[in-house]
């Protein structure tokens, strides 16, 4: 069952139903957004190399060139458990969901309760609820299963991406119009049948934008992990500062370099997201 | 007076429940003042982040390339890296960089402390984000409007000031309501600097009351609380300002 294609000629209620965008860009094109990012790094490498005179020991730049592979291998670790997590929680929310549309009241409550809750609480809250709560190791049929905190971090990021997704097939679900359900209801699809072959193909692609959304909001928590001792970049950035003799004149371009790093990996996903939204907007 | 305490040490005696705040006077204190360092944080933060939203979003309408580019710039980058690492690039990178004064035992101390360095990271995040919510607003404010504060003589600041901001507010509360709920989760990153909020406060005293699981449910339940009261308030204010006729 595919979605009839649309003509010139259907009735409004036929038109594919638009979600107005809340968050309205503005056009900065790639390459534009690369100079500013290289424009912005010069700012932050330069400036205090200026500031400092001519009988340092290593220049900012010299200090960041020197550590970029480490510093980048502590990157590609955040998003690791970004997409770790990213997975786990939206296997989770797609299934949570489907409770949060289901017919049944009290699943459908328990749901709700549980969308809410992880939602609206924290995610360095919820972070430090998942690493103090659950033991570091776990007995399963008299195996013990070493769980490494940066596994529990994963887990603690997937709880609050869970609870977010379900609100997305929640949202996408409800915008499908009501007469899709009656038509078929009327051609005798089961509600099972109507929900997996008829409504949801229709509500992959108005979901993809605002989970591609979610998906950088996670990768820029990642480093939330810091805090709770999972070694990843900011660690590691405090940790070559400490090796550099602790100048504080390192501060400003180790973490600008954590910024630009995440800078250039999260404004793409801004930019590709919001192009699909439009390209979705007028479809 | 003593009921609360006597019941939560007796409840402490028969199920091992610590709650150790509700009846321990110096923990209690010093969740009651991270409560109200998260209180201050949070309102400074969300009129701080208001303001910056709405002068960012006059400007970005404005007729100046250079102050357009300057703000598309800012929005940029703080809505594409993280608050955490923001925070950090303020405190340590810009706060060791300004001048600072030394006490006469040769302290040194820093023009911000770690309290308003916080505030300023969190209300320029959240400002960012508000400048694009404001800009949405404003754009779904008919063009004929603004032509006719024109006609009756506005100026530009003006018209922006009594016409376009108190319509476009009202279009965009909902996304604005988000945006200071996310605002007042992510005061809870100010942990991270030393900040003494609640999540500092609850981290301490479990720390060393060894009472991990009943101060995380405190903790939820603080927050939970907060949030309610944001929403609720967020709610008044949109149904004060409703127009009657004008909303979709």
């Amino acid at each position: 069952m595919t979605p009839l294609p649309s003509t010139a000629g259907d009735l409004p209620v036929l038109l594919p139903f638009r979600v107005s965008r809340t968050r309205a860009r503005f056009t900065l094109g790639p390459v534009r957004a690369w100079l500013l990012g290289a424009w912005l790094a010069g700012l932050v490498l330069v400036m205090p190399a200026l500031a400092q005179g001519p009988d340092a020991v290593l220049s900012p730049l010299q200090v960041i060139l020197r550590w970029a592979p480490l510093l980048l291998t502590g990157f590609a670790f955040n998003v690791a458990i970004s997409l770790v997590a990213m997975l786990l929680g939206t296997g989770a929310g797609v299934g949570l969901g489907l409770a949060l549309v289901s017919e049944g009241p009290i699943l459908r409550r328990v749901a709700w309760g549980l969308t809410q809750f992880f939602r609206n609480v924290p995610w360095l809250v919820l972070l430090f609820f998942v690493m103090f709560l659950v033991p570091f190791q776990v007995t399963v049929f008299g195996l013990r299963v070493p769980l490494p905190d940066w596994i529990k971090a994963t887990v603690g990021f997937a709880l609050p991406v869970m609870a977010n997704v379900a609100e997305i097939v929640r949202g996408a679900v409800r915008s499908v119009p009501a007469t899709q359900w009656e038509a078929a209801e009327s051609l005798a699809f089961t509600r099972r049948q109507t929900l997996f072959r008829i409504i949801l193909p229709q509500c992959l692609k108005r979901m993809l934008p605002p989970w591609m959304n979610v998906y950088a909001l996670i990768a820029m928590a990642t480093v939330q992990a810091s805090i709770v001792g999972v070694t990843e970049m900011l660690t590691l950035t405090a940790q070559v500062h400490a090796a550099e003799g602790g100048r504080p004149e390192l501060f400003a371009p180790l973490y600008g370099f954590a910024l630009l790093c995440f800078f250039l990996y999260c404004y793409p996903i801004d930019r590709l997201t919001a192009r699909l939204e439009r390209r979705f907007e007028t479809a | 007076m003593d009921a609360v305490p006597n019941w939560f040490r007796g409840l402490y005696e028969t199920t091992g429940y610590n709650f150790t705040v509700f009846y321990d006077p110096y923990d209690w204190d010093r969740y009651v003042n991270g409560l109200k360092t998260t209180l201050l944080l949070a309102v400074t933060t969300i009129l701080a982040s208001i303001v910056i939203g709405a002068v960012g979003a006059l400007l970005q309408g404005g007729p100046s390339r250079f102050l357009r580019g300057l703000v598309n710039g800012f929005v940029v980058v703080f809505c594409n890296t993280p608050p955490l690492v923001q925070i950090f690039f303020f405190y340590f990178g810009l706060g060791t960089l300004l001048p600072a004064t030394q006490t006469a035992d040769g302290l040194r101390v820093p023009l911000l402390d770690n309290v308003q360095w916080a505030i300023v990271a969190l209300a320029l995040f959240a400002g960012a984000f508000n400048v694009e919510i404001f800009r949405s607003g404003i754009e779904a404010v008919p063009r004929t409007t603004v032509e006719a504060a024109e006609s009756l003589g506005y100026t530009r600041l003006k018209a922006y000031l009594y016409v376009v901001l108190p319509l476009a507010l009202r279009v965009c509360l909902p996304a604005l309501n988000n945006n200071l709920i996310n605002l007042l989760k992510t005061t809870t990153l100010a942990y991270a600097i030393a900040v003494p909020e609640t999540l500092y406060a609850v981290k301490q005293i479990w720390s060393e009351s060894q009472n991990v699981l009943e101060m995380m449910i405190v903790l939820l339940a603080t927050y939970a609380v907060l949030v309610g009261v944001l929403v609720w308030l967020m709610h008044r204010w949109e149904r004060a300002l409703r127009i009657p006729g004008y909303s979709r």
